[in-house]
């Protein structure tokens, strides 16, 4: 007895798969987005070659001087070469650009552990990574012990600087921030007055005004040689006003758990700190990691206002080479440099925040 | 506007009622600290600007430096602290910086009412013109019926109107929020000139894309006189400030240059010997080492050399001396004699 054997499927015709398939299903599905998607592709056509010539293909990537782009008609990135060590470091002395290094490689060292799942001590270490990393890199970056010599914060600079003040702004606001929110939901009446009042009085003034009357205001109230440095100023600055944005996300994090959760932690005898440690925070904090994210990415970008107040974070410090009469005239250049830096670090941090949330996804979400 | 000038006002209260208790102290601290700390502007071209490797350089800075070689005999002994132009006042006030370098204007409201004392001009700026070179036109008299690249919002902007309605003539404004904006416009061809400070415009004729088919015009419509400030209450530092800047004109209207300053010790002209701490008072007026005069020189230049290298025909911007030539020839820089 024969089996029947089932003659095997045709292949989907060719024009419904593929490219082609997927382009008359998206693109020209009718009239409209034919017209629409063709109206695109011009627009496509018109600004990106251009671009792509400008970055790319006309620019000038050899050479030291200006005189190396004098025939340019696309970029000159010669005046981001010469000028990167100072983009990257600020004034720090050349012969101490090893300290920054060291400083972020030992970071990124500290931190691989944390993203392998069989170390068993990531606590321990996250916790060193907080309390003991900062110490080290202030000794190494400022120096005047262990043989280092002193360099000044007023040297500090470049995009070190930017990620020294977002990396304070962004450590010392989340605890602030998760305190406060506690705080607010709080029924104590001092505590939640105080509370309401410092969150209030922080997310009522701009960064801008926070930076300025700290740089300016601020040494008229002490007495006269009292130098309080300007960088710990703006990074006190930064860190309570990002504080008071961070406990608000926290508190819709906090108002979003059910009651239940709350009541379930009571039941089971846990004290105020156990309960929010162990049951109401970890499923807040996941469900608010979007809004603290995009709080850390604000931060990140924020940081440039210490322009104001003198201080020569990434953007600052291209600003300042334009004034350099050897190379003036290449601001465009410097712009797009600062651009795609900021760009990088905030794309990264966004897709981090996605894969977080992935891993931390328990079935909740609808 | 306003609010700026409460702050100013609450700033100088403090600073005159802290500093009177303090007088002296400046130069005592200098001289204990081994350097001068000095505001500069955070990026002028020219005039105060870092090259790459961070060595900070320009027409305002050498004063900075001038004075470290006149109290240390060391021009290299200076911090520079880059400051805005709203906090450069209270930095100064504050005792934050000894002395301020940052093209500055000196005016009535600053030198009487914010605890400040101007110690000289380094630099007379004024409103000037920028035109194309096809124009054809030699004077801004020549400019009626032009049209101008202004940025709006600005003192240049009420300046123009008031030149041009003083001398019956009449200009088409053409408005943009930025500095780069309005260079690019008459870049462009939009319109026949650009106004702006003349030490801006010769930054900005760089910017252009044909720097040479573009000439700043002669005429000067606002007087801008720039120069190192002090704070009120330490009027020997005020002194030292002063006469490092004076210095440094003398030894040019003398012809001593950081070139021949060793060659000139040895000179008869009683000028130059006084100037060069041989005869004369020397540097015991100020407090400072005799040779402090020719330490200046010899490490910074006279104040012709530091021009025509940082903003002269020796920089990229090609400023003409004009207004900051020697008062014998044309301009108006003219220092005390030393004596």
């Amino acid at each position: 007895m024969s089996v029947h054997t089932p003659h095997p499927d045709l292949p989907p015709p060719a024009n419904i798969v593929g490219v082609v398939g997927w382009s008359r299903a998206n693109l020209f599905s009718s009239p409209l987005h034919t017209l629409l998607s063709l109206f695109a592709l011009y627009l496509v056509y018109l600004i990106v070659p251009p671009i792509i010539n400008w970055v790319f293909i006309d620019s000038t990537w050899v050479g030291d001087t200006r005189e190396a782009c004098a025939t340019t008609t696309g970029a000159c990135w010669v005046f981001v070469k010469v000028r990167f060590n100072q983009f990257m470091y600020g004034f720090f002395p050349q012969a101490e650009y090893w300290r920054i290094n060291l400083a972020f490689l030992l970071l990124i060292a500290l931190a691989i552990p944390l993203f392998i799942k069989s170390f068993q001590h990531k606590g321990k270490l996250a916790a060193f990574i907080l309390i003991f990393y900062p110490i080290i890199t202030f000794q190494l970056f400022s120096g005047g012990h262990f043989g280092l010599s002193h360099v000044e914060t007023s040297k500090w600079g470049g995009l070190s600087l930017t990620l020294i003040l977002a990396g304070v702004g962004i450590v010392a606001s989340l605890p602030l921030g998760i305190v406060l929110a506690l705080g607010r939901r709080s029924n104590m009446p001092i505590v939640k007055s105080v509370c309401v009042v410092f969150i209030e009085f922080w997310r009522g003034v701009p960064l801008i005004t926070v930076l300025f009357m700290s740089s300016v205001m601020l040494p008229l109230f002490l007495p006269e040689g009292t130098n309080f440095d300007k960088l710990l100023r703006a990074m006190i600055g930064i860190a309570l006003f990002q504080s008071a944005y961070m406990a608000e996300v926290v508190r819709g994090g906090l108002a979003a758990i059910p009651k239940g959760q709350y009541e379930a932690a009571e039941a089971l005898g846990l004290s105020f700190w156990k309960s929010m440690g162990l049951i109401i925070l970890p499923q807040a904090l996941k469900l608010v990691i979007p809004g603290i994210v995009n709080t850390f990415i604000a931060l990140f970008k924020d940081t440039t206002l210490v322009l104001i107040i003198g201080l020569f974070d990434l953007l600052a410090i291209i600003q300042q080479a334009f004034a350099d009469p050897d190379w003036l005239g290449f601001s465009i250049e410097g712009y797009v440099f600062a651009a795609s830096i900021f760009w990088i670090f905030c794309f990264s941090m966004s897709r981090y925040s996605m894969a977080l949330e992935k891993k931390l996804h328990t079935g909740h979400t609808r | 506007m306003k609010k700026i000038h409460v702050i100013a006002s609450a700033a100088a209260l403090t600073a005159a009622l802290s500093t009177n208790a303090f007088a002296g102290a400046t130069f005592d601290s200098v001289k204990k600290k081994g350097f001068v700390q000095c505001g500069v502007s955070i990026g002028l071209p020219g005039f105060s600007n870092a090259d790459e490797k961070g060595n900070w350089s320009g027409l305002d800075v050498d004063v900075c430096r001038a004075v470290a070689a006149a109290v240390f005999g060391d021009a290299s002994k200076v911090k520079y602290t880059p400051l805005t132009a709203k906090e450069r006042f209270t930095a100064l006030q504050s005792g934050e910086i000894d002395m301020l370098s940052r093209n500055t204007t000196w005016t009535l409201t600053r030198d009487s009412s914010l605890g400040l004392n101007f110690a000289g001009v380094n630099y007379y700026d004024g409103q000037g013109f920028m035109v194309t070179k096809k124009l054809g036109v030699k004077s801004a008299l020549e400019l009626d019926g032009a049209s101008f690249c202004i940025q709006a919002g600005t003192t240049t902007e009420l300046n123009l109107a008031d030149y041009f309605r003083s001398n019956n003539m009449k200009y088409t404004p053409v408005t943009f929020d930025t500095s780069d904006e309005t260079v690019k416009a008459f870049d462009a061809g939009r319109c026949d000139a650009l106004t702006s400070d003349q030490s801006q415009l010769y930054a900005l004729r760089i910017k252009l894309g044909n720097p040479d088919g573009a000439m700043v015009l002669p005429e000067v419509i606002s007087k801008e006189p720039l120069g190192p400030v002090t704070a009120q209450g330490d009027e020997e530092w005020f002194k030292i400030v002063r006469w490092s800047l004076a210095a440094m004109v003398n030894a040019e209207e003398m012809g001593i240059t950081s070139a021949n300053v060793d060659a000139k010790m040895s000179s008869d002209d009683p000028n130059v010997r006084r100037l060069l701490g041989q005869e004369g008072i020397k540097g015991s007026g100020l407090g400072l080492s005799d040779t402090w005069a020719a330490d200046i020189v010899k490490q910074v230049g006279n104040y012709g050399e530091s021009f025509e290298r940082n903003v002269g025909q020796g920089s990229a911007l090609k400023i003409a001396r004009g207004l900051n030539a020697l008062w014998n020839k044309g301009g108006l820089q003219y220092a005390p004699p030393i004596r």
